[in-house]
């Protein structure tokens, strides 16, 4: 709790897109354009801010900054509680740099107004989410998305919208009911305990359950993160509302809401479960690895771009999963890392489609043939992206796999052999889903396709720069994290009496000591 | 003047950077020459970081250049940096001075193609990665370039992407190098594991912390990565699908530099892989296997490139089989003679396909040594160098293997005289088919028309197969087997020290070898000569069997490839949708019939709940704006 600055800039990042969004939906007579332009004016000073945060942001502490703690609803011991740390300031800008593309490059000709104030309250909701050190606040935030989410899906989707809708919303609608149940089961037990009603995460985690209770409650907590990133098997309405939903929901689905899941199994369930995370990492990990390798199988029976892209996220967040519950420093980090990673890579993935279904009205990859000749512009950047995700070197989506994978291998080695047959499999469904798509003769159909404009570029652009930069340089995220994983990682390791492998944190220094214990 | 080091690599990617950004507006055919001037700016660079080298004593010949630390997360630090010893030094002379010749060669070759400008882009990254690959200082940067050469070549196989084929081929070969790649990373995770670290000297000086069982495993896995990158068995078969790209890429990448990184690989690892005997083992019988198997093959393929391709995939046979006798020294001879004389025979071959028309098949080519004077003078020295013939590099590299392999095993020996037998007698084979017998390319086939007379290579091409016919004739003689005058010898000693059989091998053994080794070349010329220099149609040398490539890829379509395609369909369709998917539809209308009762409050619009929601919360918060305001 070190270093909190007077001006509560992670107040300003919620509430200055809610407030846009309340402006938008009420400027019922405004022109298109001007609320495109505001739309992402607003969503570009929120950026402006979230950078400020992260200029300001102290590297190599672990703990949360820019804490602001306010009373509520004091009598339920509900409180006003943000703050960030290394584990969550990467992903509140990955929100702020994705919604200005989404408000820039996948716009929308029906009811713009509507859209675009959905897209703000959404940001707000998701910003929200992962600033929250309250369990309330983080439930009531975490509920806020799927308002907007049904609605963009339902209101902009295609053919299948409805039954896309509806199944995401119900599915995640049960799971945050256990969600809401859980917390409260731990408020009142702490309460139980030192007689004090609080949602503030700092204080529950001191909270002692017996074992069943907290492997109950980590079930709980689990049942809605699971739901929401999503992990295997509970996955199944992620290619319905992926594919369904318009470019922009797509985006911000796969990219943004996905990572409140897993974000929440590391802020909520590590944190508050540690001794049942432990525990349950093994089912957990295996669950992972099954996603990793299944997510690619199916992936590469898809025809259907967008399905294809849901099922390649399911083993991306498979790899989050297996990273965080090997709770070891390179493992972890490189969940936390691929969260980011991911989110871009995804929403450059969803938002060519988007471009190319503007083209030729489909992403079946049945009808797209030769698109590299008529537009070699749009082929390059969706190659660069399809590498990252891939996982080349040189390039964003590597660093993290390499990170969990090496850290999974230390302590977990059979499931990372398993997992790193998932590289292989991404290699082949995308490189087949490229050929299909981009390589071949075009027909007189695919021939007129436009290739990127200007101003597509430039919504692009920033995307591609950051999957490059952060591949080749990924130090600056990297030192930031690493700090609060590693706190992270030492608390479990309190609670539980275990530690992870010493090479993990000392490098050749401790495989040296390690080798001589051994003797 | 090592300071210089890092213009190696810096070069190639200026050029890259340049030619990506402005490439297409500079056009055909100064973005050629762009290209091919920044890689020959990396070899200025690294003949100053060689003479550099040379200045130094012997035993302080190495030096690290650290650029910035790329991942540092615990006790796992990768920084980029650069590593200069005799081995990586080398390997940068000969990449970066075969890869200008061939930049050279292509601004002719590519002429008039409609992506001329991209093409050097790919190359240029290619030769950047490629450094990148041979200048790491630690596992995971080496990785990096491996990788880089890797997409690399899936971009220029895949060139001509307008046909399928070439499309698929491209994918093969990535494809086919990321099942090695499990290898490298498993064997990546396992040394960090146990050592702490991947950086080269680190490991190295810790290497009791890997241990024998732990070391056969690291190695094992390294292998498999060179596998699919050096095309060896079980991985081999993407190379001979990877000729559909421009000739010039076959010979630089899939010949001369690429292909040959596994080799590299073990070679940088030795320290490891002496830590296991086994793994030698393994490594020694994998690599004369696919030499041998390799060698069958190209006797009786029909295709110029396949021929060539496949003789690749039978010469990194050879240098593997020498690494697994510990001939570290041998392999890198091999490697850079080879590099010479199998690119002057690609960009040989590249001639002959550009002077006629895009013609490949053997048995449409033929007399061509009046048409193509140049080309025929040049191919000339390929043919000798490869096929073993005294004092070409062939001989010396080759023989140099072979006997170290018969210090090792005799039956090792054995099996890789015979796969130089082979090698003589098809590459005279290539030779006969295509500049001697009849012009068949005067007589219209079934499928196309009769060509016009051929026509000679421009000057930009000719000189990059005269230079590298100079040099296949001549670099044998940077190591003859005689003190005194083993140079390269000497100056890798520093970093494989202690490792060389052939040391121990008296020198009349190395005699008798040496003359069995020119003998056993002669008579495979011989034979070639006798079967296939008059006529081209000798079936019955040809076996099917052969000219199917072992039915290699039909196996693998049988094993993996379709029960493959049918797991994927079965789990998406059976697995996904009816069980998965399946039984949360299930509930789903479990729940609607059931709820009928209900139906008054429950109106099953979602869009009710998700108003509902919005309410609510909306009540929430107006409830805590009114505390925040009053409290």
């Amino acid at each position: 709790m070190s270093h909190s600055p007077g001006f509560p800039y992670l107040t300003v990042l919620v509430l200055l897109p809610a407030a846009g969004a309340l402006v938008v939906a009420l400027m019922a007579k405004a022109p298109r354009k001007a609320l495109e332009v505001l739309g992402v004016a607003i969503s570009l000073a929120t950026l402006g801010f979230a950078i400020g945060v992260a200029v300001l942001f102290h590297t190599h502490t672990g703990g949360f900054q820019f804490v602001s703690n306010h009373d509520w609803a004091q009598a339920l011991g509900i409180h006003w509680f943000v703050g960030v740390d290394g584990i969550s300031l990467f992903l509140v800008l990955l929100s702020t740099v994705l919604f200005p593309i989404v408000l820039a490059g996948a716009r929308t000709k029906n009811d713009p107004r509507s859209f675009i104030a959905w897209m703000l309250l959404l940001e707000a909701a998701c910003i929200g989410s992962f600033i929250s050190l309250d369990l309330i606040l983080f439930f009531f935030f975490f509920e806020l998305t799927l308002v907007p989410s049904y609605f963009i899906i339902s209101g902009w989707g295609y053919a299948g919208r409805a039954y896309a809708a509806i199944k995401f919303f119900v599915y995640t609608f049960l799971g945050s009911a256990f969600l809401l149940v859980g917390i409260l089961a731990v408020a009142f037990i702490h309460q139980h305990q030192t007689g004090v009603l609080t949602f503030s995460l700092p204080a529950l985690e001191h909270t002692h359950f017996s074992g069943t209770t907290e492997v109950l409650l980590f079930c709980a907590f689990t049942a809605a993160f699971a739901v929401k990133a999503p992990l295997f098997p509970f996955h199944t309405w992620s290619p319905d509302a992926y594919s369904q939903a318009p470019t922009g929901g797509s985006m911000i689905l796969a990219g943004v809401l996905a990572k409140i899941g897993t974000y929440g199994i590391i802020r909520f369930d590590l944190n508050l479960f540690p001794q049942a995370s432990k525990d349950l990492a093994p089912v957990l990990l295996t669950l992972a690895v099954i996603g990793i390798l299944y997510g690619a199988i199916v992936a590469c029976a898809q025809r259907d771009m967008k399905r294809l892209i849901a099922y390649s996220s399911l083993a991306q967040i498979g790899f989050i999963a297996l990273g965080t519950f090997a709770f070891t420093t390179q493992g972890l980090t490189g969940g936390v890392l691929l969260m980011v990673n991911h989110g871009l890579i995804t929403a450059a993935i969803f938002l060519l489609i988007g471009w190319i279904y503007e083209r030729r009205r489909t992403w079946q990859l049945s009808e797209l043939r030769g698109l590299q000749t008529p537009a070699p512009v749009m082929a390059a950047v969706f190659t660069v992206v399809m590498m990252a995700s891939i996982g080349l070197p040189g390039l964003n989506g590597f660093v993290s796999e390499f990170l969990i994978l090496s850290g999974t291998f230390l302590v977990h080695r059979w499931w990372a052999v398993a997992a790193t047959f998932g590289v292989v499999l991404a290699a082949l469904y995308l490189l087949w889903a490229y050929q299909q798509g981009f390589h071949g003769t075009v027909d007189p159909v695919n021939a007129k396709t436009r290739d990127l404009d200007w101003t597509e570029r430039l919504v692009i652009a920033p995307l591609i720069i950051l999957i490059v930069f952060l591949g080749v340089y990924p130090k600056p995220v990297l030192d930031r994290i690493t700090p609060s994983v590693n706190q992270l990682v030492a608390r479990v390791e309190v609670s539980t009496h275990t530690h992870q492998p010493l090479v993990a944190r000392y490098g050749t220094a401790g495989a040296e000591i390690a080798a001589k214990g051994q003797r | 003047m090592v300071h210089a080091a890092f213009l190696m690599p810096l070069f190639p990617l200026v050029g890259f950077a340049v030619l990506l950004t402005l490439g297409r507006r500079i056009g055909d055919p100064w973005a050629g020459w762009i290209g091919t001037a920044a890689i020959a700016g990396a070899f200025v660079a690294a003949c100053v970081t060689f003479a550099g080298l040379v200045g130094e004593p012997a035993s302080t010949r190495e030096f690290t250049q650290t650029f910035f630390t790329w991942i540092p997360v615990g006790g796992l630090q990768v920084k980029a940096a650069l590593y200069i010893d005799p081995l990586s030094m080398t390997m940068c002379l000969f990449i970066t001075g075969v890869s200008m010749l061939i930049h050279l060669y292509s601004i002719g070759y590519m002429k008039g193609d409609r992506d001329y400008s991209k093409f050097f882009v790919y190359l240029n990254l290619f030769v950047f990665s490629m450094l990148v690959l041979v200048l790491a200082n630690n596992l995971l940067v080496t990785f990096v370039g491996w990788e880089g050469v890797g997409v690399c070549s899936y971009w220029l196989i895949s060139y001509w992407f307008q046909s399928e084929s070439n499309a698929s081929a491209g994918k093969k070969a990535f494809i086919y190098n990321r099942i090695g790649d499990v290898g490298f990373l498993l064997a990546m995770f396992l040394i960090f594991s146990k050592a702490g670290s991947l950086d080269y000297s680190v490991i190295f000086a810790h290497k009791d912390l890997i241990g024998g069982g732990v070391a056969t495993a690291a190695v094992l896995l390294l292998f498999l990565g060179a596998c699919g990158k050096s095309a060896q068995i079980p991985l081999f078969n993407w190379l001979p699908d990877a000729m559909a790209g421009p000739t010039p890429v076959s010979a630089l990448i899939h010949a001369a530099t690429m292909v040959t990184a596994g080799v590299y690989l073990l070679c940088r690892v030795s320290p490891i892989l002496q830590l296991s005997p086994d793994a030698d083992w393994v490594i020694a019988i994998v690599g004369v296997s696919t030499a041998f198997v390799a060698m069958t093959i190209a006797t009786s393929q029909q295709d110029i490139k396949k021929v060539l391709a496949f003789s690749t995939v039978s010469q990194i046979g050879y240098m593997i089989l020498a690494v697994g006798c510990g001939a570290y020294t041998a392999a890198i001879f091999l490697m850079v003679c080879h590099a010479f004389y199998k690119g002057l025979l690609f960009l040989g071959a590249g001639s002959v396909i550009h002077g006629t028309e895009d013609e490949q098949d053997l048995k449409r080519l033929g007399a061509l040594r009046k048409v193509l004077p140049w080309t025929f003078g040049t191919f000339i020295f390929g043919w000798l160098a490869i096929s073993g013939i005294p004092p070409f590099s062939g001989f010396w590299s080759k023989g140099d293997v072979l006997d170290n392999v018969f210090a090792k095993s005799p039956v090792l020996w054995a099996i890789g005289l015979v796969t130089a037998l082979g090698t003589a007698y098809y590459m005279t084979r290539l030779f006969y088919l295509t500049f001697y017998g009849k012009a068949r390319w005067r007589e219209p086939a079934p499928d196309r028309p009769a060509h016009h007379t051929p026509h000679e290579s421009p000057w930009v091409m000719r000189i990059p197969l005269i230079v590298l016919a100079v040099l296949a004739s001549v670099a044998g003689f940077i190591d003859l087997p005689v003190g005194g005058l083993d140079f390269f010898n000497t100056w890798l000693d520093p970093v494989f020290a202690g490792s060389l059989y052939n040391d121990h091998e008296h020198s009349l053994t190395v005699w008798a070898l040496s003359v069995t080794d020119a003998a056993v070349a002669v008579l495979g010329l011989f034979i070639a000569w006798r079967i296939w220099r008059v006529r081209a149609d000798r079936p019955e040398f040809e076996p099917r069997f052969l000219q199917r490539v072992w039915y290699w890829d039909d196996a693998y379509d049988a094993i993996f490839g379709r029960p493959g395609e049918a797991l994927a369909r079965f789990s998406a369709t059976v697995i996904e949708g009816r069980i998965i998917d399946g039984a949360v539809n299930g509930v789903g209308s479990l729940v609607r019939v059931t709820s009928t009762k209900a139906r008054r409050f429950q109106t099953g619009y979602v869009r009710n709940y998700a108003l509902a929601i919005a309410l609510g919360l909306a009540l929430i918060i107006a409830f805590m704006v009114s505390r925040v305001w009053w409290s």
